[in-house]
């Protein structure tokens, strides 16, 4: 089932990939990509409700003219989601990992637990910027929007800032540890949120066990 | 977009003011931009970017001083603001290739441009990105500052606490419904000297005239919503500090003495050391935030002369 909800002037897809009690696991995609449309054999030990979210510009969401994406806009995007699910553990892959860890920070009361994967658009642009750049795309009205390809693949992710969120999802959300890092790749943003009191190293089978069971 | 405001003549004057002579809009990326333009289109063009929250009309007083000299004085506004359409996605970003697009639209050489506030952080990259489609710059109480400035959101404002993220994604779950308070024109004009606290009475009503729109229940900025002030974002000001000083467009930069609520707390003795070669600050003294309002004449003779 799919059930659209409003972000701005934004709809976006909010995906029920399995129905059922217990706590909920909602799946963030990576970069470009969108949603399953079934669970994904490696969340299949999950034992209670499983949605998937497709971000602005992807899947089933709308894509928006003339770009203007940001990682904390679309932070937005995870929240909006929460707000119909309720609290929830997040996966998310690539970008969908770096916004998880954003909004566990964001609401870490609803936010039961980040779990972060590797995906497209996991490293973003760095952690400065680099000669400075105006780029315009094409569109074509059609998910993956390029716009949304071009600039979240470049977003800043300066270590001091990232790390901040890590810190606040670890100090209000009772969580330990409140980000769970079982992806390989390392950018810097993810070396600094590795050091933080809130997250830990967990391969993804012991970080489900860990949330679906209270998350300490 | 909303309707055209070159069609309704003002019917609050104020002295010195002129509506734009024309206004049209420019297709960005699928998002209309709303432009007006003072002066003969024959004439060399000039650029002007105002600030966040503002709107073209802003520029009503000092455009028209621009333009008897001998310029096309275009001003655009960025996307949710003024007449130009409210958009699902707002960014930096995005606001400098809006800027972009109105310039492409223009013309291929590099003109002068003038940018107010917010504008100038804005044309500083358009600069920085693209010199060649730059002449001269002028920013007025927009250059870097060690502060946070309070019209960018979703930018820079580094030192966020759980309080500033959850008050962003309320703004954000709201957006869609959110909707500006109708009220009188006077209301409009009261609620916005808040905000600007040095301008005029009787200049924030003739902007209330002309930077709002009459619905049923009374008039409205245009505004959209969905833009608020404040925020966070990775954008460190000191980045824009440090790239200062090598500006490849010459750089004229006015600064306000006096603090107010939408200043950008830019410290003209901070920065002297991060011009670019032959760069020049001129401090207001007893001047806020919106120089060019306060002393419109004093500031488009200091420009001209610029501009050379």
């Amino acid at each position: 089932m799919t059930v659209f909800i409003t972000h701005n002037q934004v709809k976006l897809a909010l995906h029920t990939l399995r129905e059922g009690d217990g706590p909920s696991l909602l799946l963030l995609h990576a970069l470009g990509e969108h949603s399953p449309a079934a669970v994904p054999p490696e969340f299949a030990q999950w034992p209670g409700r499983v949605f998937a979210l497709d971000f602005t510009g992807h899947g089933a969401s709308t894509v928006p003219g003339g770009g203007g994406y940001t990682a904390e806009v679309l932070m937005g995007d995870a929240d909006a989601a929460l707000w119909m699910t309720g609290p929830a553990s997040l996966a998310g892959r690539g970008l969908g990992a770096y916004l998880a860890l954003l909004i566990a920070g964001g609401r870490p009361e609803l936010v039961r637990g980040a779990i972060l994967l590797d995906g497209a658009g996991l490293a973003g642009g760095g952690d400065k910027p680099g000669p400075l750049s105006i780029r315009g795309v094409p569109g074509h009205g059609k998910a993956p929007d390029p716009f949304a390809l071009v600039e979240l693949a470049s977003d800043l992710r300066p270590p001091d800032y990232v790390s901040r969120f890590a810190e606040l999802a670890a100090e209000h959300s009772g969580l330990d540890p409140a980000i769970a890092v079982c992806c390989k790749a390392r950018p810097d943003w993810l070396k600094a949120v590795v050091a933080t009191r809130g997250a830990r190293e967990l391969d993804l089978a012991d970080a489900m066990t860990t949330y679906a069971t209270g998350g300490r | 977009m909303t309707s055209p405001i070159a069609a309704p003549a003002a019917f609050v004057t104020y002295p010195g003011a002129v509506r734009p002579a024309r206004h049209h809009w420019v297709d960005s990326y699928g998002v209309n931009i709303a432009v007006c333009e003072w002066g003969a289109v024959e004439n060399p063009p000039l650029f002007l970017v105002h600030g966040g929250s503002d709107f073209a009309g802003t520029f009503d007083v000092f455009a028209p001083l621009l333009a008897e000299a001998g310029w096309r004085v275009i001003a655009l506004d960025p996307r949710g603001h003024g007449d130009s359409d409210h958009a699902p996605l707002y960014s930096w970003d995005a606001d400098v290739r809006d800027a972009l697009s109105v310039l492409d639209a223009i013309t291929p050489d590099p003109v002068p441009v003038i940018a107010h506030s917010k504008g100038g952080g804005m044309m500083l990259q358009l600069a920085e990105a693209l010199p060649l489609r730059m002449s001269k710059l002028v920013v007025i109480d927009g250059l870097p500052s060690p502060e946070p400035h309070p019209d960018v959101s979703d930018h820079e404002q580094r030192r966020f606490t759980s309080k500033n993220l959850a008050d962003w994604l309320d703004h954000r779950r709201n957006a869609a419904a959110n909707f500006r308070k109708p009220g009188t024109l006077e209301e409009l004009a009261r609620r916005r000297k808040r905000m600007n606290p040095r301008l005029s009475d009787e200049w924030l009503l003739y902007l209330a005239s002309i930077g709002a729109r009459k619905d049923a229940d009374g008039w409205r900025w245009k505004l959209d919503p969905a833009i608020r002030f404040g925020g966070f974002g990775p954008w460190r000001p000191d980045w824009s500090m440090s790239r200062l000083k090598t500006l490849p467009v010459p750089l004229l930069g006015l600064t306000a003495t006096v603090e107010e609520e939408m200043g950008w707390g830019t410290n003209h003795k901070a920065l002297e050391p991060l011009l670019p070669p032959g760069g020049r600050l001129v401090p207001f003294e007893a001047t806020g935030h919106f120089i060019h309002i306060e002393h419109p004449r004093r500031v488009a003779d200091m420009v001209l002369d610029f501009l050379g």
